[in-house]
């Protein structure tokens, strides 16, 4: 072997090790930040922490069940508002990918995706909140509902666009209407994908806080009614984490873990769905 | 004299600009096989595809002249109710992955939301199979996925899918292009079954092919029909210069 062969194989030798080492880099974080939470919040993770209400500032005990609550039916109405409509877009993308429309409203929906969540708080804010009067939980999905849209349509659109035409072909000569193709034959062969991209913006907004700080705001109640302003898990770790109180940082340590929880679930179902609805082509 | 089942009249079928099937004259009679061959490119599936109305289905795609059915214009009925009556497998096997093998053999049925008694199901599951020669190899597998077959069973899984829905006229695109050579072999058996009941339209490639299972061959060449006899005429008698060229080899 000559000299310049030997070089070329230490160079190689290297770039492997640095791809290697930086790839592991990736999971330090997570790891880091679970060990962390798990670390601080599960001794205060116990069962009146799941069914009762905060405690004034200087009584012990307390819980976080208005902001459980709350996050629930936040987020599952801005579900119920963001998938129709999302899976709709997508279907409609991935069978029209020329129209003016489909371009518009492509661009539309990846420059939705990067529009930051304040800035989408506050014109719901000015949208709904103002004209009422009054915070409301509503006002928080919407804005969340505006959140996950993008990330629905895009994933049901590319999971749709991976359908062969002779499936669509398959179905129409057998003489088919339109939307019996879609809802019978599509839907079903996609519908992994397109579960997977619901489970995944929910776990994205889950977290959310700063469109919920002026349209949900938060109530140290526990509220059920979704026209007056509602608690929910991001906004209560924010407010108790900046309060001066050591009760309230217990709080909102626990309610990290259960939010993380919550995420990391719905990632781990996400994974086992796709798994389990794939469709072999 | 033979009843004709298709008959065409001046038929031109277009990509756009692109003039694709020219003045095509042609009838089909009933419970016969009828091969279509040519080189590739010739219109020939463009012309398959616009018995069915399937053609239109292509962005930009249009035709003109008439297509009929038993003397009616398939261009003045509704495609959905054209297609019921057309049946068409295409050139690779695709069955629904998302469906068992029985539910595949019914699909036009239960998709289009026809409700049935169980046992006129299975009736017609056992029927369709039957005639599609598969019955045997697939009846105590009848609720895995169609997509566990092989290529072979499943282009006579949708063969089955197709023939449930009892159409007048089956038109077959290919249907062994994506098969092996034993495969092939038991589809074109089956396609002699099959005319006993259907009328079938065979697109090929292959001359063997349609000199086997054909009793009537059309010869495409360049959007044109050129020839159209008795396969049996066709292949030892052909009157045109550029059919006897394709099918000594001259060109292909």
């Amino acid at each position: 072997m000559g000299p310049r062969i030997k070089l070329r194989i230490g160079k190689s030798t290297v770039f492997k090790t640095l791809v290697i080492l930086f790839a592991s880099a990736c999971v330090i974080p997570l790891l880091a930040i679970l060990g962390y939470i798990i670390k601080e919040g599960i001794t205060k993770i116990n069962w009146s922490f799941f069914v009762n209400v905060p405690k004034p500032v200087g009584e012990a005990g307390g819980g976080i069940a208005n902001a459980l609550v709350g996050s629930f039916i936040i987020v599952g109405v801005a579900a119920i508002m963001a998938i129709p409509v999302g899976i709709l877009s997508g279907i409609y993308l991935s069978e029209n990918k020329t129209s003016k429309l489909a371009y518009w409203s492509r661009l539309s929906v990846d420059i939705l995706q990067g529009v930051p969540s304040i800035v989408i708080g506050i014109v719901v804010y000015f949208w709904i909140v103002k004209p009422i009067g009054s915070f409301s939980a509503i006002s928080g999905s919407v804005a969340l509902a505006i959140m996950m849209l993008p990330i629905i349509v895009r994933s049901t659109e590319e999971t749709l666009k991976l359908l062969p035409d002779t499936l669509k072909e398959a179905a129409l000569a057998l003489g088919m209407p339109y939307h019996r193709m879609i809802l019978k034959v599509i839907l079903p062969c996609g519908i992994g994908g397109i579960l997977s991209g619901v489970m995944l913006s929910v776990a994205r907004i889950a977290g959310e806080t700063a469109p919920l700080l002026f349209t949900a705001f938060g109530n140290p109640y526990l509220s059920t009614n979704i026209t007056k302003p509602m608690h929910s898990l991001p906004l209560l770790i924010f407010n108790y984490a900046t309060s001066p109180y050591d009760d309230w940082h217990n709080l909102a340590w626990g309610a990290s873990l259960i939010l993380l929880l919550w995420v990391l679930l719905l990632n781990i179902i996400t994974k086992l769905t796709t798994r389990k609805w794939n469709i072999q082509l | 004299m033979e009843h004709t089942i298709v008959r065409t009249e001046k038929f031109n079928a277009y990509f756009g600009a692109n003039h694709v099937v020219k003045d095509v004259n042609i009838s089909i009679p009933k419970n016969n096989v009828v091969a279509v061959m040519g080189p590739s490119g010739c219109g020939k599936t463009t012309f398959l595809r616009c018995i069915n109305r399937m053609h239109e289905l292509i962005a930009g795609a249009t035709c003109e002249g008439e297509m009929l059915l038993n003397n009616e214009d398939v261009y003045d009925m509704h495609p959905i109710f054209v297609r019921l009556k057309i049946g068409m497998v295409f050139q690779r096997p695709n069955p629904f992955p998302n469906l068992s093998i029985y539910d595949n053999v019914i699909a036009g049925y239960k998709l289009n939301g026809i409700k049935m008694a169980k046992a006129e199901k299975d009736k017609i599951v056992e029927n369709s199979l039957s005639r599609a020669a598969l019955w045997n190899e697939v009846k105590d597998s009848l609720h895995k996925k169609g997509t566990f077959l092989s290529g072979g069973q499943q282009q006579r899984l949708c063969i089955a899918r197709a023939i449930a829905m009892e159409p007048e006229v089956l038109l077959l695109d290919e249907p062994t292009s994506a098969l092996d050579p034993i495969s092939t072999a038991s589809v074109e058996e089956l396609l002699f079954e099959l005319k006993k009941n259907y009328t079938l339209i065979i697109v090929t490639h292959n001359m063997q092919q349609a000199a086997r299972v054909s009793d009537r061959t059309a010869f495409f060449y360049l959007g044109e029909l050129v020839e159209y006899d008795d396969t049996k005429q066709m292949f030892t008698n052909p009157k045109d210069t550029r059919t006897q060229n394709y099918i000594t080899g001259r060109f292909s």
